[in-house]
């Protein structure tokens, strides 16, 4: 079955110079067993395409249940030099909570916290 | 020594709510007010505001703010460590003695800490073997230093701490590391050695949570529909040990939450390599730390391991990168999505027409509603309003002046449908690019001051 992330974890999104970092928290152990095999930097790559033109990296927290990923020229140089709405890349962490996994049909999907 | 230490943060970045250290001060206990007014653009701008004026090139809302709550502040015993001097902690200084003055707090002692600012050492330093590389780009320095508009560099925990012991109630610096304000009067407090690692790391870690201020205790928070009284929220306070174990809570009777999870979401806020986060004073192991709950609004943060520093400072430097203009039209009708494009189009046509072009990758339009921030990601949209921003960036100041002029004739000579032009014509401003490097911590020397009012 398919999912959004955000029905599994939530994000966090920040600037530093023309880098956005990605902090993903999971819900629970579960959730993050399978996002460190699912939430791939490919897949992840794949979701900020248009915003992103560098290299992504990925980072794991497994004391905080979360993965840290960083994207790197997807700032467009930076805050103080970009025209566009999203300069500091604020709205990443909400939008990868729209990335759509694969998940095994029996797996035990948290009650929404919302 | 004491056997707990509380020290809060009122303040993520300048433009933040005066509110947020009036309530730290003055609803519940508290021994230290820290205050982070810097960001990476802040610092060329407060350049810029020294160039036109020597007494300018702080956070002027810091001794604004002080006036309702340094009287509060000296009588309950808080001291408050605060980056707002800028590039100018002295003038800040005379501006904060200034209120003290009003407020008839004579014997306050006031806290300076210079030497983060190298602006007049760069040619020096250049010529002496610091190339400060781009930390991201690779790219030298020396072709760049005329258009270098300010170069700090960030400062740890050690002078903030001289300050406090030197008898500073208010300590004032310019670019430090956010966290050190927090480190600071930890290490002061429990006579912690520089070299103690574990517990320098775990109070690093104290300072990235509370740095950002309200992000710690349930602003930008994911659960914000089930939170409560989010306009009176606290902000967050460090309840510290000798150990280095700290507890994250608020004021009780404050709006918002303190959680695992609002602590968890602001510790991977701006994170890098969590195993190396890297400060002048610690090199702090983000995997090791521990979260337990501790009661109603608390977490307790236990475990933290941390390694020596680095031998180099990172340093900021502004660049000059020429001038940006934007401006915005809002678009309604069924086909808002066609008439907003068929502006931009025109916008630019007319400027062509006089000669002044901006190549495709200079230029911006976005039609703001469209998922504009979501490129990509979902489907595309047709809403019946949106808003049109369309602008240019560009060495000329003059070129983007002129795109700045074309934007309201559109409502009279382009298609129906368009308003919401009240804020007159946009006008082109200086865009300072942020150039992040690293120096050699020999090559840095900070200077304590402290004055006592009279």
């Amino acid at each position: 079955m398919k999912m959004p992330l955000s029905r599994l974890a939530f994000a966090r999104s920040g600037d530093k110079g023309d880098t956005s970092n990605l902090g993903v928290v999971a819900f629970d152990d579960r959730c993050y067993a399978l996002l460190t095999e699912k939430l791939t930097v490919d897949v992840v790559r794949q979701h900020f395409a248009a915003v992103c033109a560098g290299k992504v990296e990925r980072f794991e927290l497994p004391n905080l249940r979360a993965l840290n990923f960083l994207l790197h020229r997807a700032l467009e140089d930076g805050a103080s030099t970009s025209l566009r709405t999203d300069a500091q890349g604020k709205i990443y962490g909400p939008a990868a909570g729209l990335i759509e996994l694969e998940l095994p049909d029996e797996f035990p999907v948290p009650a929404s916290r919302i | 020594m004491k056997s707990m230490v509380r020290v809060g943060n009122g303040q993520g970045f300048w433009g933040d709510s005066p509110q947020g250290p009036v309530r730290l001060v003055r609803e519940g206990p508290l021994d230290y007010l820290t205050l982070d007014y810097l960001a990476e653009v802040t610092m060329s701008i407060l350049q810029k505001a020294r160039a036109k004026n020597p007494k300018a090139g702080f956070a002027t809302d810091f001794p604004k703010m002080l006036k309702s709550v340094l009287r509060e502040c000296k009588d309950k015993g808080i001291k408050v460590l605060a980056n707002a001097g800028g590039i100018n902690p002295r003038a800040c200084a005379e501006a904060v003695t200034q209120v003290a003055r009003e407020l008839g707090l004579k014997g306050l002692r006031i806290g300076i800490v210079e030497g983060d600012d190298i602006l007049g050492d760069l040619p020096k330093l250049l010529e002496r073997g610091a190339p400060f590389t781009h930390m991201d780009t690779g790219a030298p320095l020396s072709s760049r230093l005329k258009d270098v508009q300010c170069a700090n560099v960030y400062l740890g925990a050690a002078p903030l701490v001289e300050a406090l012991a030197q008898g500073a109630d208010v300590v004032i610096c310019g670019r430090c590391t956010d966290p050190s304000l927090a480190v600071a009067p930890l290490v002061y407090e429990f006579g912690w050695k520089m070299d103690d690692y574990d517990k320098l790391a775990s109070a690093t870690v104290a300072g990235h949570i509370l740095e950002c201020g309200a992000q710690a205790t349930g602003g930008n928070f994911y659960r914000w529909k089930s939170l409560k009284d989010l306009a009176r929220i606290g902000y967050p306070i460090a309840e510290a040990a000798p150990d280095g174990s700290f507890v994250i809570t608020k004021h009780e009777g404050t709006g918002g939450l303190v959680d695992r999870e609002t602590v968890t979401a602001q510790l991977v806020y701006e994170l890098g390599d969590p195993r190396h986060y890297l400060t002048p004073d610690v090199t702090a192991d983000f995997t090791t730390i521990h979260l337990s709950d501790d009661g109603a609004d608390r977490v307790r943060i236990t475990g933290v391991k941390g390694h020596p520093p680095t031998e180099t400072f990172k340093v900021s430097l502004g660049v000059h990168e020429g001038f940006r203009c934007v401006g915005e039209l809002t678009v309604v009708g069924e086909d808002a999505v066609e008439r907003a494009q068929l502006c931009a189009e025109l916008l630019f046509a007319k400027l062509e027409a006089e000669g002044v072009t901006f190549p495709p990758e200079r230029r911006l339009v976005e039609l703001v509603g469209t998922h504009v921030c979501l490129p990509g990601m979902v489907a595309p949209v047709r809403p019946r309003e949106l808003v049109l921003r369309v602008g240019a960036k560009d060495p000329d100041a003059n070129k983007l002046d002129r795109l700045g002029m074309e934007l309201a004739p559109l409502l009279t000579s382009g298609p129906p449908g368009l308003t919401g032009f009240a804020g007159g014509r946009p006008k082109p401003s200086a865009m300072v690019g942020f150039w992040p490097a690293l120096l050699e911590k020999s090559r840095v020397k900070t200077q304590v001051t402290v004055t006592e009012v009279q």
